[in-house]
């Protein structure tokens, strides 16, 4: 089994977590995601153009881009990673900076890193003729996003070629802004689980360990991304004590979401 | 609106029915924006089979903008070079100033066709914006314009024609605070307002089937042209000169030319120098992908996007529109570039002998017109695009040649 289906087939929710690369002491925050509990982390790869992100995520990129962060020290940051840890590890981030040496190179640089998936946000079904094929052939997962317009007519095409997990972006809308409404995530996973094996991971908007609780009581994953962020821009260097207390108060919500319900 | 019968070989029949111009455009944005761009192009296509659709825009180019605008003979630049014939098309007599009014137009009829009641757009000098603002109010939309915070500084006239005309005008703040910022932002807003709001993209780039649309719109600039020309000296010109920001105005005019045997020169700002900042993407950069569609970027070698530079703050973005890095690619069109400098020389040159203050845009073109012309003969023709006038240049003129206004 995979390090991302072992993941899911824990007996709890995933904790999905999300940082932005470079941007602080990033291998003391990431160790500090699995020492709180995460299940999966995404590791952001900066760019100067996050058009998908909102102002924390934006600014963890400039702040990362600014630190000098190139796309060798990201994988200098992920195969020290793997080195250290068995937790899933996902890189997300835009298409530029992926496929600039091409998406052959990209997808080796991930396997020889121990990346487990890839998530690219401005590739659609439709332009996933390179990346999608370089990463499944060498066992890399491509997840791709559902989001609220994605219809009946859509979703073939997006679970087509998808795997690892499929990510659910509950708000129509930027990264860390506006939360969803819980019967609207409910209504969507219901849907999505409906339609695809893959597990259902729930993200957008999600800061607090309530929040995160009540979506683990439906969904397969939580993902929690501007609020850690937020932790490394309010405590710099010193962000890894936060950033672990945050994780282990999400991990705990999450993993024991079901058996309080 | 343009495109000649399929199955013809022909240059015209671009893109295809993805989007793509050879390797270039397509749709790289969020899964959020697939179905409303999916959506959109549905809806172009059927009006542009609809005549009725074509009706209204050809009535409001008529009557709104002051179409046709005037082909235009420059004796005493022509004189002056002392080679080929100078003509000019005059696209900066168009209400509003610019050939941006053609493509806001086309694109407010489209979007109330879908029922849409929200207009955004992005602004780099406040062109498109004040375009954009214009056509808002005619229709009587709510508009909200995103401009870089630092394009807000130095265009305030711009800002404040907006403003009367009614629109919202937000200073953008994140990234560098220029053009392709101000664009990220109105992808932004367009993704958190999916169901109400229409995005007004001001030039031939962004995802499918921006380029088509935007090139469909403006090519009424070569589509006149190519009649004036023909009725007014009985031929074709010999070679066709616009400036190149993200390419409209140029994809304009070229594109009804495309299967003539005329010779095209797109001409990007080199601002301080290809070998310096500038705003040359194709000279200066390679594909990749940003803001929906591949196509040449200024880009460092991990593929991040570097901050371009050009006097003329209509030229100043790092990409350019994918029909141009196909027919680049393909060799129909010659692409070549002129620095500040030359721009503001050629300036004050059609000031001087025509009693015509272009805009900062237009004046690359010029130069390039100037460096050529004297190496033609005298019974060649050359048509530039005059896509916009110097009024909202004037304050960057005075300031790039001392002068105290």
């Amino acid at each position: 089994m995979s390090r991302l289906a072992s993941a899911f087939a824990k007996p709890h929710p995933a904790l999905v977590t999300f940082v932005t690369a470079g941007d602080g002491d990033t291998a003391a925050i990431l160790d500090a995601l699995v020492a709180g509990g995460a299940d999966v982390i995404e590791l952001g790869m900066p760019f100067t153009d996050p058009m998908a992100d909102g102002p924390a995520i934006q600014a963890a990129n400039l702040r990362a881009l600014g630190a000098g962060t190139t796309t060798a020290d990201i994988f200098r940051i992920a195969a020290g990673f793997r080195a250290r840890h068995a937790t899933p590890l996902v890189l997300m981030g835009y298409a530029n900076p992926m496929l600039a040496r091409g998406s052959d190179w990209f997808a080796q640089q991930c396997a020889k890193a121990g990346v487990d998936g890839v998530i690219c946000v401005d590739i659609p079904p439709e332009e996933d003729g390179d990346l999608g094929p370089a990463l499944r052939a060498r066992g890399i997962a491509l997840i791709r996003l559902a989001t609220p317009t994605s219809d009946a007519a859509r979703l073939p095409a997006i679970l087509e070629g998808s795997s690892g997990f499929l990510y659910y972006v509950s708000v129509a809308g930027i990264t860390g802004k506006q939360q969803a409404v819980q019967a609207s995530i409910e209504e969507a996973v219901a849907r999505l689980k409906a339609a695809t094996a893959l597990p259902v991971a729930v993200g957008f908007g999600v800061r607090h360990p309530e929040q995160a609780a009540a979506i683990a009581r439906v969904a397969d994953g939580v993902v929690v991304g501007s609020a850690l962020v937020e932790l490394v821009a309010q405590h710099g260097a010193e962000a890894a004590g936060p950033v672990r207390a945050l994780t282990a108060a999400l991990a705990q919500a999450v993993h024991r979401a079901r058996a309080h319900a | 609106m343009n495109a000649p019968a399929a199955g013809t070989n022909s240059l015209r029949n671009q893109p295809d029915e993805r989007g793509h111009f050879g390797a270039f455009g397509g749709r790289y944005v969020a899964e959020t924006l697939m179905p409303l761009i999916l959506e959109l192009e549905r809806e172009y296509a059927r009006a542009k089979a609809d005549p009725a659709f074509a009706a209204q825009f050809d009535d409001l180019l008529e009557h709104y903008v002051g179409r046709p605008s005037p082909l235009y003979f420059a004796p005493r630049l022509t004189g002056e070079l002392g080679g080929a014939q100078v003509w000019f098309k005059r696209d900066e007599l168009n209400h509003t100033g610019a050939h941006k009014i053609n493509n806001c137009v086309g694109q407010i009829l489209l979007a109330m066709r879908m029922g849409k009641t929200r207009i955004i757009a992005e602004t780099g000098a406040g062109q498109h914006g004040v375009a954009t603002a214009t056509v808002c109010a005619r229709f009587g939309l709510p508009c909200v314009v995103y401009m870089g915070a630092t394009d807000v500084e130095r265009q305030q006239p711009n800002v404040f024609r907006m403003k009367l005309l009614g629109a919202e005008v937000v200073p953008v703040t994140s990234g560098a605070a220029t053009l392709k910022d101000a664009m990220n932002e109105a992808l932004r807003d367009w993704v958190a307002h999916v169901h109400d709001t229409f995005y007004i993209i001001g030039t031939a780039a962004g995802p499918h089937p921006y380029p088509e649309l935007v090139r469909d719109f403006q090519s009424v600039i070569g589509k006149e042209a190519r009649a004036q020309m023909l009725a007014r000296t009985g031929r074709l010109p010999d070679l066709l000169v616009a400036a190149i920001g993200g390419g409209s105005n140029a994809i304009g005019l070229f594109h009804p030319f495309l299967d003539d045997p005329v010779r095209m020169l797109g001409v990007e700002a080199a601002g301080h120098g290809l070998d310096k900042q500038h705003a040359a993407s194709l000279a200066g950069g390679r594909p990749g992908i940003l803001h929906g569609n591949k196509t040449y970027l200024l880009q460092d070698e991990d593929g991040q996007i570097t901050e371009a530079h050009s006097i003329s703050a209509g030229l100043d973005y790092p990409g350019i529109g994918p029909e141009h890095a196909w027919l680049k690619e393909i060799g129909r069109v010659e692409y070549t570039s002129a620095t500040d400098t030359e721009a503001l020389a050629a300036f004050q040159l059609l000031c001087r002998t025509e009693g015509i203050i272009p805009a900062l845009e237009p004046s690359h073109a010029i130069a390039a017109v100037r460096r050529i012309a004297p190496t033609m003969g005298k019974d060649q023709i050359i048509l530039a695009n005059l896509c916009g006038r110097g009024d909202k240049d004037i304050f960057t003129v005075a300031k790039a040649l001392g002068a105290e206004l």
